[in-house]
């Protein structure tokens, strides 16, 4: 039983998260402060998601490459 | 946003899905008969439905902005990782996926599998092969056209878009008999992870409490510049690589003497 939730569990992770967990990981965190500066201090930080998101890809393709040369390719 | 966006965006992105769900249908199905290939398809398409009736309302019972909340999330994470593949995958720092080889490699191993069927399946290999390789790409298939379709409360249009891409390609497989492997599959990856990111962007920014400016219409330019930022990483990196894999010219590995005569 165990066994079988833990392989679901790995499959719902590599399903959404995938390879790098960082770029997951600043999504949540970037809405994360989008929603305290809207509904805390109302401000609209509406710019801050998207910057986050190309910010991510990049440091994303940045270590896949750096990775790879790493490893001789 | 009109239906014909929200179309558009599920139809392509269930396409390339279904592409790769035919690849493991034929090879099961040209290895070990085609009774088991289809009743696995059947039975991974009863599952899905299953999944999408029970999700599909369920997610509808949501308040919109915490649906566009988590559901921005989940897309933003999950077209993040189609674009950073299919940039890899262009800018060859990643194998391109070879439907051929794939195909290849299924067909020997279900040629190489023993027979023998347990209850009303005839070839329990020919079936679990077909049954795995449909649910797990129909799963992308129905939590795409989910989330899009939650999100902008047209759920009927996503499951039309989701239908009719998997029927388009059903079609094509069944006309030429083997993989589609002349699709363009990793450009239409990066046109939906260009897709996926830019409203998992927009509908967890809206979930989040913050508005855009001009509305629906920030779209316009929320699409176009995760593009052309991902558009500008991929042709950095494939310069990058052929820079790096570039064997050097005679000059500069010849000793000094021979380069100067």
């Amino acid at each position: 039983m165990k066994a079988r939730l833990r392989a679901i569990g790995a499959f719902w992770y590599d399903f959404v998260i995938g390879d790098d967990w960082r770029g997951a990981a600043v999504v949540a965190a970037a809405l994360a402060v989008t929603a305290i500066l809207a509904h805390g201090a109302g401000v609209n930080a509406w710019w801050l998601t998207p910057v986050a998101v190309l910010a991510a890809l990049a440091w994303s393709l940045r270590r896949a490459v750096r990775a790879q040369r790493r490893n001789g390719g | 946003m009109n239906a014909v966006p929200l179309f558009l965006t599920v139809f392509v992105a269930c396409a390339v899905e279904a592409v790769e769900a035919l690849t493991i249908v034929l090879a099961a199905g040209l290895t070990r008969g085609w009774r088991p290939a289809l009743q696995g398809l059947g039975a991974a398409l009863a599952v899905l439905a299953v999944i999408t009736a029970v999700l599909g309302p369920a997610l509808s019972l949501l308040p919109l902005s915490a649906l566009r909340l988590v559901v921005g999330a989940l897309l933003a994470a999950f077209g993040l990782q189609w674009l950073r593949k299919a940039i890899l995958r262009y800018s060859g720092y990643k194998d391109l996926h070879d439907e051929t080889g794939i195909y290849a490699r299924e067909t020997a191993a279900a040629q190489a599998a023993a027979a023998g069927g347990r209850g009303w399946v005839t070839d329990w290999y020919g079936f679990t092969l077909s049954f795995k390789g449909v649910l797990l790409e129909g799963l992308e298939v129905v939590f795409i056209a989910i989330t899009f379709g939650s999100s902008q409360r047209d759920v009927g249009t996503a499951a039309l878009a989701a239908v009719a891409a998997a029927v388009v390609v059903a079609v094509a497989g069944l006309a030429v008999r083997a993989p589609l492997a002349r699709v363009p599959e990793n450009t239409l990856k990066f046109a939906v992870g260009v897709m996926l990111t830019s409203f998992g962007i927009f509908w967890g920014t809206e979930g989040a409490g913050a508005s855009w400016p001009g509305n629906d219409a920030a779209l316009l330019v929320v699409v176009p510049a995760v593009a052309a930022a991902a558009g500008l990483a991929a042709i950095m990196l494939r310069r990058l690589r052929r820079a790096s894999t570039a064997p050097a010219s005679p000059a500069q590995t010849a000793p000094a003497g021979e380069a100067a005569r």
